[in-house]
């Protein structure tokens, strides 16, 4: 079991409020995941252009000239903005791959949780109201962004094993369920050269997504062959630079609820999770369809993609 | 009327102050507000009590239930009624998956969508949902009455047993060994209750039955690949 929330805003005049929000709807879904949790934010795209998140369990040592440091191997100015044991690395969009090479040489031990131009990802073990708290993000801004409680059934609690996973640049997946050919699906994977760190199940359907992708699939695409390839339970929601998406296996026993109204679509595991939404009362609410790939962004109208389960 | 505030109460407390209620109680009318979204809210009670839940429910709503009245003014969460075994529950909204599951017995009445699984196992408990149905509904239904004013979708019955189908919309498919039925004058009396008592506004004649096959009922060999 896992807890998932989302919340997307069509209303600008939300969007200082949308970490408070999306705390609440993190922390009612404590129940369905108390031992690690995680949030995916997308806000206001980094001043130089593109920006990583790292996470260290040594943050003091490891974060104390990391910008310098970076922006010296790369030949560019790089800001280090630190939140906890996490630190957001901003610099120009075409360094992001070199800055991410010469990281794993110069700081081996620091691991990358995001890449792209406006995503941050947070993730620790630990209570969900904990997590949120430790990095603040009642206080941060965007226009919209995942949460992810987890209750750990396919490998071990760590910060890795938690969720989001980041897929692409700007993309990243969160899943409730259990997937059953994670294993043979890794050494498929690995194979084909697609770096996976964990034992973790959801890990794998993160790095299947961006496999897709990286061989020409849209991330609509990936996600409908999602429903082939990948055996076991799921709900996944993906975040993109600008919208969100829902996809359920086709057996849909993992639940899932939305609203939508006005000013927001809103993603949770289970109703309460969206009870302290404004105008919640009178939005229009629903479960979404199984083996059914739902978008939501903000460049484009909301789109569905059906497939026969 | 006892109205309870359930954020103020707890769930415990107004589980156990319901379950206090005996055959003879004077407090018949129970109003539950402030539901957001809590699971379990007025399961396993026994007594001829009529509650209502202002607002929507989570997991289990109603589940257990004998004698009571139950009204939902919202939308229901998983296993709304899930094994009750008399008495009433009216969901105003929408119902999650297993709606009804393994009930033995009452009514259940949807006036909104239910999702999948709706009826899975139900052992001779009423459904009437006023709108459409999800995938594997009734699967390995035993007895009872489900009544889908809507549309049903994949794999209505599946492994069924005695349980009556009736369905007004379409029906995306049927099940392992669930088959159209013929509608008898037995089948339209059982109907126009049914829809009476849900406070349904639809005629029995345009519904059509589904049922068992019995083609499933004891292993044959020769019907290994339909389990």
């Amino acid at each position: 079991m896992c807890g998932i929330v989302g919340l997307f805003l069509k209303d600008k005049s939300l969007e200082p409020k949308l970490g408070e929000m999306l705390t609440d709807m993190l922390v009612t879904m404590t129940d369905r995941g108390p031992d690690s949790a995680g949030i995916a934010i997308y806000g206001n795209g980094s001043d130089e252009g593109a920006k990583i998140t790292v996470q260290s369990d040594n943050a003091d040592k490891d974060f104390a000239s990391i910008g310098d440091e970076l922006g010296h191997a790369i030949g560019a100015n790089v800001k280090a903005e630190r939140n906890d044991t996490h630190a957001v690395l901003s610099m120009p969009a075409d360094k992001i791959a070199h800055a991410r090479e010469i990281l794993s040489e110069i700081r081996p031990d620091v691991r990358v949780m995001s890449a792209g131009s406006s995503l941050e990802i947070y993730k620790e073990v630990g209570l969900p109201k904990d997590v949120a708290a430790r990095f603040h993000v009642e206080k941060m801004s965007g226009t919209h962004g995942i949460g992810h409680t987890r209750m750990a059934t396919e490998s071990a609690v760590t910060t890795m094993g938690a969720h989001p996973f980041n897929t692409g640049s700007d993309q990243c997946l969160v899943h409730n369920g259990s997937l059953s050919n994670h294993n043979s699906l890794r050494r498929k994977l690995r194979r084909n050269g697609i770096l996976i760190q964990t034992e973790n199940d959801t890990e794998v359907g993160a790095a299947y997504l961006t496999w897709k992708m990286q061989n020409g699939a849209t991330l609509g695409e990936a996600l409908e062959s999602s429903l082939d390839d990948l055996d076991g339970f799921f709900t996944f929601v993906v975040g993109t630079k600008d919208g969100f998406g829902v996809v359920r296996d086709p057996i849909a026993c993992k639940p899932a609820v939305m609203a939508e109204t006005d000013q927001y679509v809103a993603f949770g595991s289970e109703y309460r999770a969206l009870v302290n939404l404004p105008g919640i009362e009178t939005a229009r609410v629903w479960e979404p369809e199984p083996a059914t790939v739902y978008f939501w962004s903000h460049s484009d109208d909301p789109t569905k993609i059906e497939k026969a389960a | 009327m006892q109205t309870i505030d359930l954020e103020a109460k707890g769930l415990r407390a107004l589980n156990e102050q319901l379950h206090a209620q005996t055959a003879d109680t004077n407090q018949t009318a129970w109003e539950i507000v402030n539901a957001r979204g809590s699971h379990a809210i007025a399961v396993g009670l026994d007594a001829p009590i009529e509650v209502t839940v202002k607002g929507s429910t989570g997991y289990y709503c109603g589940g257990m239930n004998k004698q009571a009245t139950i009204n939902v003014h919202g939308s229901a969460g998983p296993g709304v009624g899930e094994n009750m075994m008399s008495g009433t529950i009216v969901v105003d909204g929408d119902a999650s998956q297993y709606a009804g599951a393994t009930g033995h017995g009452g009514l259940l009445v949807i006036k909104g969508n239910a999702s999948s699984r709706c009826g899975i196992s139900m052992k001779g408990i009423d459904i009437v949902v006023h709108g459409n149905i999800g995938h594997m509904s009734a699967f390995m239904a035993q007895s009872g009455n489900l009544v889908v004013l809507g549309d049903a979708g994949d794999a209505l019955g599946d492994s069924c047993y005695e349980a009556r189908l009736f369905v007004r919309g379409k029906v995306k498919s049927l099940g392992a060994d669930c088959e159209e039925k013929e509608m008898r004058p037995e089948h339209i009396e059982i109907l126009k209750d049914l829809l009476e008592r849900a406070g349904a506004d639809a005629k029995p004649e345009e519904f059509t039955r589904y049922g068992s096959a019995r083609n499933l009922y004891n292993f044959d060999v020769d019907n290994a690949s339909a389990y």
